[in-house]
């Protein structure tokens, strides 16, 4: 049956030469190529923190073996007398950081619910480069504005807020003397919230635009007002979004340095009161580094070190945080 | 782009309620209203107080004169900083720019959902939050300090700046070019175009604008900082066009050093360094903006 078939037997013509060894085909090795130069560019941002960790890990270690683990967290930062204890710098650091959540946050979810839900359509997207601009703004300009013009006016209401608290238990110590200046830890962390507000804005704002139309028009067609709106359908739909987005905020505001650097007045002794000058673990480094030398020098980039694990854990927080929201809403 | 992906609008409107629950409602939009009026007043007092204080310097002499032996000195202006400015920044746009673009093509065209591709995404989140401090503290001890008082250089301050950008890079690419149309890609695989060649005549181009309005946001940010740039350009009065060797300056550097100076003059200096600064940096953000526009209403205007 195939014989009669096939137009031509097997026997009558030359079998063509075999397809293997030949040339390749065009393109190939620029197809590979054009591959490998865009995995290798993928493979860079593992090789940089990579190589970030080791070499800042490397130059610290004189501070780990000099100072030992216990007083590398003892709260005494004085060169001249060879204490390097990052403890004060810390917990400073993260007074900086709650002020400025406590400042933005709540600014951030106003602006993110009017972009979203308040203003009209044509606004929203003139409102957003607004808001980007303010990002846009360099640190070191917020810090000179702060440093020229509001540290001054700031002094003044820092002395009112404390004579007014003066003599309550807590509140007497933490909005305790203000520095004359008006460069305090307060100051910085005003300063930190200006800045990190874009960012907060910009996750919670895509949060709340993903809350599903459906669970808001049921909230409406119900005869809810905005605010009930906003309550019903809205917050419980973002929670996680939005304590993503702090996370995130409060990552930035602990790494913030030259603002900081210019506004809390660099001091390093430890204190539990708001107005008066502190300096964190990034604007230390900043304000110091470049005179620094032998274990001071190591014990800086050991703070950078500590800023960098910082960063990383709230990066793991952040997204698992993320995670578990689109896991939730992804069974509802 | 983005138009079309926002459903319309529903007809729903909130009810304006009775009572106390009319009352708790003005009061929250009341409260909404003015977070959203707050985030303008430092944004307003920034912008305006810095150019009232730096009109006073800002001339053409001003950016091109070289910097003052002393902070007492009423002579010179910032054409160091200037130049060394455009010079790291355009460094490290130049060192990023292309890297991240062929990082966000191995994400969005060959890695995918892959386990590697989901680490890089990973480490480049992590990445975008390293703080800036930190990225120079890096480029000192990696790169500087092996080549001793050689190691200062515009280059040193591209590195710093370009690990900052690369994240920010890598991923504007990836989303932009997610919005490419598949149709598209099987059109040109159809043709028998390779994967590459795709690529490269197909989708990035469709991607470009998309990509040049994120890199410029990257560039308009990386201008900006200060702290990256501190320990790793050294310092300089005279202009260096030289990339590669010898110490450089920058604007943020210059009004980080004459912020605290009780000199009034140097002060002046730091605030017309500061009004140049923001004109630039602006000016980079609005250029970004009017991509994103024009790019908007093409591809919505094609695309019906």
């Amino acid at each position: 049956m195939t014989q009669v078939l096939d137009p031509a037997p097997a026997d009558a013509a030359p079998l063509p030469p075999p397809l293997v060894g030949g040339p390749r085909p065009p393109g190939f090795v620029a197809d590979r190529v054009f591959r490998i130069v865009a995995v290798a560019a993928a493979l860079m941002v593992l090789v940089i923190l990579t190589l970030i960790i080791w070499v800042l890990l490397d130059n610290s270690l004189d501070w780990f073996k000099e100072e030992g683990l216990g007083s590398v967290f003892s709260t005494t930062w004085s060169p001249s007398e060879g204490e390097y204890g990052a403890g004060a710098l810390v917990v400073m650091t993260l007074m900086v950081a709650v002020v400025a959540l406590v400042i933005a946050v709540p600014v951030s979810v106003g602006i993110a619910l009017f972009v979203t839900e308040v203003a009209p359509r044509r606004l929203r997207l003139p409102i957003v480069f607004v808001i980007d601009l303010l990002a846009a703004i360099p640190s070191v300009v917020f810090g000179l504005w702060v440093l020229r013009q509001l540290a001054s006016p700031l002094a003044d209401v820092y002395s009112s807020v404390h004579s007014a608290v003066s003599g309550i238990p807590i509140l007497g110590d933490v909005f305790g003397d203000p520095s004359a200046s008006g460069l305090a830890i307060m100051t910085a962390g005003i300063v930190v919230g200006i800045m990190i507000t874009p960012i907060i804005t910009a996750i919670t704002r895509e949060v709340f635009a993903t809350c599903p139309a459906s669970q808001k028009e049921a909230t409406l067609a119900m005869g809810a007002t905005r605010w009930e709106m906003i309550r019903g359908a809205i917050f419980p739909h973002s929670r996680s979004g939005v304590m993503a987005a702090v996370i995130i905020g409060f990552g930035r505001a602990v790494g913030e340095t030259i603002a900081v650097a210019l506004v809390i007045g660099s001091s390093q002794q430890l204190t539990e009161n708001l107005f008066a000058p502190g300096d964190t673990l990034a604007s230390i480094i900043a304000n110091q580094f470049g005179e620094a030398s032998g274990v001071q020098r190591s014990a800086l980039i050991g703070f950078g070190l500590v800023l960098l694990a910082i960063t990383i854990v709230l990066g793991i927080v952040a997204r698992s945080v993320l995670r578990r929201a689109n896991k939730r809403l992804g069974v509802i | 782009m983005t138009a079309a992906l926002v459903p319309p609008e529903s007809r729903l409107r909130p009810r304006k309620g009775t009572g106390r629950r009319r009352v708790r409602s003005a009061i929250a939009t009341g409260l909404i209203v003015v977070s959203f009026v707050l985030a303008f007043v430092p944004l307003v007092f920034v912008v305006f107080y810095v150019a009232q204080q730096g009109m006073k310097v800002f001339s053409w002499d001003f950016l091109t004169t070289d910097l003052p032996f002393s902070a007492r000195s009423e002579e010179g202006g910032i054409g160091p900083a200037v130049v060394g400015t455009i010079l790291i920044t355009v460094g490290a746009t130049l060192l990023a720019v292309p890297l991240g673009v062929m990082g966000g093509i191995y994400l969005n065209e060959y890695g995918q959902k892959s386990k590697f591709a989901a680490l890089v995404r990973f480490l480049s989140e992590i990445l975008t939050g390293v703080p800036s401090i930190v990225m120079g503290l890096f480029i000192y001890t990696f790169w500087v300090l092996p080549r001793a008082a050689d190691g200062f250089s515009a280059f040193a301050g591209s590195l710093a700046l370009g690990c900052l950008m690369l994240p920010v890079v890598i991923r504007t690419s990836e989303e932009m070019l997610k919005l490419v149309p598949h149709d598209l890609r099987e059109g040109s695989l159809a043709l028998g175009s390779r994967k590459s060649r795709t690529i490269r005549t197909v989708v990035l181009p469709h991607a470009a604008p998309g990509i040049v309005s994120g890199a410029l946001l990257a560039v308009a940010r990386a201008a900006g900082e200060t702290a990256p740039l501190l320990f790793v350009i050294g310092a300089t009065t005279t202009v260096n066009t030289s990339w590669l060797h010898g110490t450089n300056t920058a604007l943020s550097v210059q009004i980080f050093g004459n912020a605290n100076s009780p000199f009034i003059p140097a002060q002046e200096r730091a605030f017309g360094a500061a009004f140049t600064l923001i004109l630039i940096v602006f000016i980079a953000t609005a250029l970004a903006r009017i991509v994103t526009v024009i790019y908007t209403r093409r591809t919505s205007g094609a695309g019906g």
